[in-house]
């Protein structure tokens, strides 16, 4: 759906990517009584060297969706296809293999890394699962990962707990480069971290993209770091995507209202910021039984007649400028029309 | 960072009564069954230490035999329950669903009788014996071990570090020997040690009814329940055996106590994380 | 210094002494909060700031902890010297305190109406149904939906920015004189931490009550406080009003956590971390806390202790390189 026409190679796509997670009643005989729909229906693609943000509040689904694309979860419905391999359709052990190409950094710096096993054994884990070195190389690969993400070579002996927040993300950073991964899904890699050590793991993210062509998918909440990293931006809602497009063009022309009432929300470090803010009303609804039509004509500023029965449907109002909203696919067809009202002439 | 002041008492005992258990043969003035009639229900006195009791036996040869048996029985019992614990717990935890249920619900009979209790039931289908005791309290305590190892799997299993390790492609195997097991190993062994309190005294209790070590093996239990009828004219009798169990019990829960803080990994190195932890948590309080 | 003072700490000194040293958690920060003036202590994680706080509630567990020397006057009368029973007086009814996860604040087995009640009725001395009424009307005023009905519901039938409004409620149901809130936006979603700063602002303006807030967060800071203090390993490191703070950073500390946080209007460029992470608060250095992360460091920093000096009329900074230019 999304750039389909345009030929360029694209290393991952999803496609209509569901992930249900049954709701259960019952003591002894467990009836389904419904579902949460964590992810429900998002589409998108991401290109070689490219770092795509996907943004959005808790629960809007946007961790569940990098693990079901890693198939850390098995999808309810859709494809992820990764270099022209739908992985959904591989089995367990070439599901097994691939994993070298897609690597994730979780959130958690502590708790991410097993707490009885020595940094260097960490690292070097997907080295030895992959099977692609000897020992000897190993441990060399190890030594140089240690350096690259600016730990020392006599910090592989110590344990995890050793270390403060910042160097465990560090640690997990360079388990995941430790197999040249093409891929990695990063879900909030510094949410977790000080503010001033958040910079320094923001640039070596940076940098490591830049020295090893990583394609990076970013998973976070805060928009200004997500916008600082992507060159693309995913904004989702409630399990559906309903913004996508450069961040640039987010930041400067967000067209969902969502994604307007998100930008203006974000407190920035300087005084007297307080005009033009939108402030939501209530809280997002329960993935369990979300609105009907749009789902978030129930907190949407604009809400019109026909956001409560139809689901809008995430389009291209120019230049891969994705919006789901009603509101911007009637000013888009009003524009068509006009363009076609006016060729006639 | 060391064991504090109560577990290393609590480890000289454990090793002391270890040492005494090995080298019975050498250290054991006299012989433990050799009957002197002469010598019966002595005090305590120069020729028998702890004195003797009413078939002339040395009481502290006996007590130095006595720690042999409680010790086989206590790790032998201990670890049958051990094995099956942490085979039936791994399973139940990690697989989950209708195994899970099942396994459940039987451990759940099981511990719906006390320890004891129980013991003492399945012990009178056998015919007394050492190995009778090895099985019996094996048995019997398998539960516990499989309730704990099931608990700690499902908590580990769910963690972040085997989501990693599922990431980036380990199999179930490797996810279970490199990442649940040895993250389970500590509450097992702080659990095992205070356990083996537990079954040396369930040994003495049995051995005390006569379901347990027949005499004349010297055995603590044994002791005590040829000893309670001179309780009056010759209390040594009942003295040294009830000293030897109180001490080798408090010694295992001590070490026990110990080791939990010890085998936390996060304080292994003491310095930074241990306090900070500490101010951490008072911080967020 | 014309103005009335609610709060003045002076030299507050907290240490904590565990089985593997001694941590300097507080080592002499002094604030002075007016009548109705919002002051934001900034800082990262270890920096102090909330056993700041703890300490002014004497709220710090002891042992470890200690409050080793200062003075918390409020209205004038030193809260360190207090009694407990006294000092139960204050807590709740003077001074309340909001945290940062609501859940593990309010009772889960009582109704929201119930904890609001029992402070009401404890601090207030009125009737139980007065309380009530008092409550369902704080409840209002925080914006819950149908109050009257609520007041009855228990504590997880409310979401997370619902329920920390019924903790701002709560804390507001006794007309306290000053408001600490730790970190009361941190756990809370971009749109729903908007809702809450603005619902703070506008309490403050019709109920007059001075707010302390404690966050890691420059941007909430600019958002509701009037001066600032940034905390740095214990120490303060600058204080000064929210405008010059913004506007001119002094202490390099502070100019650096500026510099590195991602700016949302710029073209991207690389960002300017502070290199190296906060000291080991077994270890301090012997100089200054900053120093081995600070770019101007200068030979004196590694020796000795900065000290909290007026730079500039109402802007305090603790660094060796205005003391030069001052002496």
């Amino acid at each position: 759906m999304i750039g389909t026409n345009k030929a360029t190679e694209t290393l991952l796509k999803v496609e209509n990517l569901k992930k249900y997670f049954p709701v259960k009643k019952g003591l002894v005989i467990q009836r389904h009584v419904g579902d949460v729909k964590a992810v429900d229906g998002v589409s998108f693609e991401i290109y070689p060297g490219e770092t795509l943000g996907m943004v959005g509040e808790s629960g809007c689904g946007k961790s569940t969706l990098g693990r079901t694309i890693l198939r850390l979860l098995e999808p309810t419905q859709g494809k992820v296809i990764f270099e022209g391999q739908t992985l959904n359709e591989l089995s367990r052990e070439e599901m097994r293999k691939i994993r070298s190409q897609m690597q994730m950094i979780f959130q958690d710096p502590f708790a991410s890394l097993n707490p009885r096993m020595r940094v260097r054994d960490i690292i070097g884990e997907p080295i030895l699962i992959h099977g692609v070195l000897n020992r000897v190389e190993r441990e060399k690969r190890v030594s140089k990962l240690l350096d690259v993400v600016g730990l020392s070579t006599h910090h592989g002996e110590r344990y995890p707990h050793e270390f403060s927040g910042g160097q465990c993300q560090r640690i997990g950073i360079a388990r995941a480069l430790a197999v040249n991964p093409k891929l990695i899904i990063c879900d909030e890699p510094v949410s977790a971290l000080d503010v001033s050590i958040q910079a320094q793991v923001i640039n070596l993210l940076e940098d490591l993209q830049a020295e090893f062509n990583l394609t990076y998918l970013l998973i976070a909440h805060d928009v200004a770091m997500v916008k600082h990293l992507s060159n693309r931006v995913a904004v989702m809602y409630l399990g559906k995507l309903v913004e996508l497009t450069s961040s640039e063009e987010l930041y400067l022309n967000p067209r969902h209202p969502y994604t307007i009432a998100l930008l203006s929300a974000i407190l920035l470090p300087y005084p007297n910021q307080k005009k033009g803010r939108i402030i939501l009303k209530g809280d997002a609804p329960s993935p369990v039984n979300p609105p009907s039509g749009c789902r978030f004509h129930t907190r949407c500023p604009e809400t019109q007649d026909i956001c409560k029965v139809m689901d809008p449907e995430l389009i291209d109002i120019g230049n891969k400028h994705f919006v789901a909203c009603h509101l911007t696919i009637h000013t888009y067809e009003k524009i068509k029309v006009g363009n076609s009202v006016t060729n006639h002439q | 960072m060391k064991l504090s002041k109560g577990s290393q008492f609590g480890l000289l005992i454990v090793a002391l009564m270890t040492l005494v258990a090995i080298l019975a043969e050498t250290i054991a003035p006299y012989d433990p069954v050799q009957v002197v009639l002469k010598d019966s229900l002595q005090g305590p006195n120069f020729k028998h230490f702890m004195g003797t009791d009413l078939l002339g036996r040395d009481i502290l040869s006996r007590i130095i035999y006595g720690a042999r048996a409680s010790l086989m029985i206590g790790v032998t019992a201990t670890s049958i329950s051990l094995l099956l614990g942490v085979i039936v717990g791994s399973v139940s935890g990690y697989y989950g669903g209708w195994v899970d249920s099942l396994i459940m619900r039987l451990t759940d009979i099981f511990s719906a009788f006390p320890y004891f209790l129980m013991a003492i039931i399945i012990m009178t289908f056998f015919e007394p014996s050492m190995i009778s005791v090895f099985f019996v309290l094996g048995i019997v305590g398998w539960t516990n071990y499989a309730r704990l190892v099931r608990g700690q799997v499902i908590l580990i299993k769910v963690s972040s570090y085997v989501e990693a390790a599922r990431s980036i492609g380990a199999k179930d195997g490797r996810i279970i020997v490199h990442h649940v097991f040895p993250n389970i190993l500590s509450p097992l062994i702080v659990y095992t040690t205070m356990n083996i309190a537990g079954v040396i005294l369930a040994e003495a209790g049995l051995s005390f009814l006569g379901l347990g070590v027949q005499p004349p093996t010297p055995s603590w239990g044994v002791m005590l329940s040829e000893g309670k009828d001179f309780i009056f004219n010759a209390p040594w009798l009942i003295f040294w055996p009830g000293a030897a169990l109180l001490f080798s019990v408090i010694g295992y829960n001590l070490l026990g106590n110990g080791l939990r803080d010890r085998l936390d990994p996060r304080s292994k190195q003491g310095g930074e994380s241990n306090g900070s932890r500490l101010v951490n948590s008072c911080q967020r309080s | 210094m014309g103005r009335d003072l609610l709060i003045h700490v002076k030299d507050l000194r907290t240490y904590f002494y565990t089985d593997v040293g001694v941590v300097k958690a507080v080592d002499g920060v002094n604030l002075e909060i007016g009548i109705g003036e919002t002051l934001g202590i900034v800082g990262e994680s270890g920096s102090g700031k909330s056993i700041t706080a703890m300490s002014m509630m004497r709220l710090i567990p002891q042992p470890p902890g200690r409050i080793e020397g200062g003075e918390v006057l409020f209205y004038g009368k030193d809260l360190l010297k207090l009694s407990e029973k006294e000092m139960m007086k204050i807590r709740g009814n003077e001074i309340a305190m909001i945290f940062q996860d609501p859940m593990t604040s309010l009772n889960p087995v009582l109704t929201v109406g119930e904890q609001m009640i029992e402070t009401i009725v404890l601090h207030q001395k009125v009737s139980r149904s007065m309380a009530k009424r008092r409550a369902i009307e704080m409840l209002e005023r925080v914006g819950i939906p149908e109050a009257k009905g609520r007041v009855n519901n228990y504590p997880h039938l409310f979401s997370g920015g619902m329920r920390q409004r019924v903790m701002i409620a709560m804390a507001l149901s006794c007309n306290p004189k000053l408001l600490i809130a730790d970190e009361p936006t941190t756990a809370l979603d971009v749109t729903i931490q908007a809702q809450i700063l603005d619902l703070m602002n506008n309490l403050q303006q019709e109920l007059g009550t001075a707010i302390m807030l404690i966050t890691h967060n420059l941007g909430v800071i600019a958002e509701l406080c009037q001066k600032v203090l940034v905390m740095y390993a214990g120490n303060t490191v600058e204080y000064t009003d929210v405008n010059t703070l913004f506007a001119k950073p002094m202490h390099p500390y502070t100019y650096g956590m500026l510099e590195s946080s991602p700016k949302l209007e710029l073209r991207k460029q690389r960002l300017d971390p502070i290199e190296g992470h906060p000291p080991d608060p077994y270890r301090l250095p012997q100089g200054c806390n900053f120093a081995q992360r600070c770019r101007r460091i200068m030979p004196v920093c590694e020796r000795e202790k900065p000290t909290l000096l007026e730079i500039e009329p109402g802007h305090f900074v603790s660094c060796f390189l205005y003391e030069r230019v001052k002496i």
